[in-house]
């Protein structure tokens, strides 16, 4: 109640004073490069446009699971297996089929297709390195153990773990020994055997001998360890926002231009009354955390439950960082240890996406609900109730919630605002692996 | 009044209405070390010195104590919290692991994903009773600095 008060005052107070203001006559431009009466930035503000510039993006840490993910060999491999079709149940996908370079390394669909029709959109590989949680629900704890779970999924790659591990021996044993060492034998491992797999597969995979199956999925596991040193190369490259806030931070005026006055607008809303910056914070524009913010679910009959259904699913994972494939110490397993497990707030929360490259790569959500920005922007405008869960952003009920700022935007606000995510946008990269 | 200090007061004011609401509570208790809600421990937490980046877990200390000051060992404290103002919790479930020292404890798996006001709440039971306490942390990106 206070807060709208206050708010009231200043707003009438910055009223009276830009009237006098505009009678003293003066223009609106100060150092050149403001237009349309914008004010400069304050040095707060300078400071939360810095923290989301590119070039303040600590190098990716070190995946303490993945001992090999810095080796420009392992990298290469994996780069080969994430485009080899091969490694699915009909010759027909690889993991680029999903992750298309062309296509910002997704596929521009709502749900993504593999061998069959999936329930979610698929993600951007691009710069994940540094995510704790992998997946829309995080269900997976490294991007390597993230790698294996579209393989074998029977609508994605549709494939099993004993025929890729034979695939890996045919036609990658040299690449992968240079890598990981001595391909085991694979003597006696069924065709078509895994424990996720159909029932004839995963009778087939009961019978094996405990050794053999140990074998094949380390096999497995080191597939998942070398695309993902191949996807840990995937950065994105400086945007026109970038160059944007460098300039301010240095007051360079000629920088300044980088954005268009309707652009600063949106950028003024982005860490002002739209809220933005709250949750999507940081260089990569994301708090890499679980929101439920009321996006209404693909099918309303079937909501989808998120990170509320994952948390067990990461903590059983055998490929997960304490698990027996992991070359990390169980104390390094930090994220594993301290999940956040039976909290309801996980109900129908997914996670924040980066907004990087944003403008690029519609459709939008985790189901592709939304076909443009202006459809997310006005969401968020409307922050309805969540079908499943409780949305963080809808309007209070004299719960926890009443303290929060709806999310109130003029359509010119929202205009500018979907014009400075298109600010976002820059070249993908490949860098050396570090 | 010159034109930049016109320019610098209207920003000023205009950044206090937009921040306004997100602004956590001007009388907001940001002390690290108080009684707890029924008075029965006085409570210390000690973060790291150099601040953590934003989503970067690390570990706290927290030291327990009886109202005149002796330490209060064996102690089972529980961790809980969020944003007030956001509606959400902690994005992990820190956990105090061990007693270092007697009545003071390693509380592992802290980790805050954005800027602003969190509340860390402390569930204590020991022999002395079972009592509650709250601590404010307004958290800032080392980045934004």
């Amino acid at each position: 109640m206070h807060c709208a008060r206050r708010l009231s005052a200043s707003v009438a107070l910055v009223a009276l004073l830009a009237v006098g203001f505009a009678l003293s006559g003066v223009a609106t431009s100060v150092d050149g490069v403001l237009a349309r009466g914008q004010r400069p930035w304050t040095p707060e503000e300078v400071g939360v446009i810095a923290s989301l510039s590119l070039n303040k993006l600590p190098p990716a840490s070190k995946d303490p699971s993945n001992a090999v993910e810095a080796q420009p060999a392992a990298a290469a491999l994996g780069r080969a297996l994430f485009n080899d079709a091969r490694f699915s149940r009909d010759g027909s996908v690889s993991c680029a089929s999903c992750h298309a370079p062309d296509k910002q390394f997704q596929d521009g669909l709502p749900v993504a297709e593999g061998v069959g029709v999936g329930t979610r959109r698929a993600m951007p590989v691009v710069a994940t390195g540094r995510n704790a949680w992998f997946f829309w629900d995080g269900r997976k704890d490294s991007l390597w153990s993230q790698a294996l779970g579209p393989l074998e999924d029977k609508v994605e790659h549709g494939g099993n773990r004993a025929r890729y591990a034979r695939l890996v021996q045919t036609y990658y044993k040299t690449q992968y020994e240079a890598v990981f060492g001595r391909m085991p034998t694979l003597e006696g491992v069924a065709s078509n055997a895994s424990p996720l797999g159909t029932s004839d597969e995963q009778i087939a995979w009961q019978s094996l001998p405990a050794g053999q199956r140990t074998n094949v999925d380390r096999v497995f596991a080191n597939m998942g360890k070398s695309i993902a040193a191949y996807e840990k190369s995937l950065a994105y490259g400086e945007s026109r926002f970038d160059r944007y806030a460098r300039a301010i931070a240095g007051k360079d005026a000629s920088g300044q231009r980088e954005l268009t006055a309707q652009e600063v607008n949106g950028l003024r809303v982005f860490i002002g009354n739209g809220q933005c910056v709250t949750c999507h914070n940081g260089p990569l524009l994301t708090d890499q955390a679980f929101h439920n913010t009321g996006v209404p679910p693909r099918d309303a009959a079937r909501p989808d439950r998120g990170r509320a259904a994952a948390v067990a699913k990461v903590q059983a994972d055998p490929f997960n960082c304490l698990g027996p494939f992991s070359d990390a110490r169980p104390e390094q397993c930090s994220e594993l240890r301290f999940i956040v497990a039976g909290d309801p707030a996980l109900e129908a929360a997914f996670k924040t996406p980066s907004l990087r490259n944003v403008a690029l790569r519609p459709p939008y959500m985790h189901a592709g609900q939304f076909p443009t920005l202006e459809q997310v922007v006005n969401h968020y405008m409307q922050s309805p109730a969540a079908v499943l869960g409780h949305s963080e952003l809808a309007r209070g009920k004299g719960d926890s919630h009443a303290e929060r700022k709806p999310i109130r935007l003029s359509q010119e606000e929202a205009r500018d605002l979907v014009a400075f995510l298109a600010t976002l946008s820059g070249p993908i990269v490949e860098k050396a692996p570090q | 009044m010159t034109i930049r200090s016109l320019t610098s007061a209207l920003s000023a004011l205009t950044v206090a209405a937009l921040a306004g609401c997100m602004t956590p509570p001007p009388d907001l208790d940001l002390s690290t070390q108080h009684a707890s809600q029924d008075k029965k421990f006085v409570v210390a937490v000690q973060p790291p010195a150099t601040p953590p980046a934003i989503n970067q877990i690390h570990s706290w200390q927290v030291k327990l104590s009886t109202p005149d000051g002796a330490p209060v060992s064996h102690a089972r404290i529980s961790v809980d919290g969020g944003m007030p103002q956001h509606g959400h919790g902690l994005p992990t479930r820190p956990q105090v692991t061990r007693e270092v020292a007697d009545g003071t404890y390693l509380l592992e798996g802290m980790k805050f994903s954005m800027t602003g006001w969190w509340e860390i709440k402390l569930a204590i039971q020991s022999d002395a009773g079972a009592d509650k306490v709250t601590f404010n942390r307004i958290v800032t990106d080392p980045a934004a600095r």
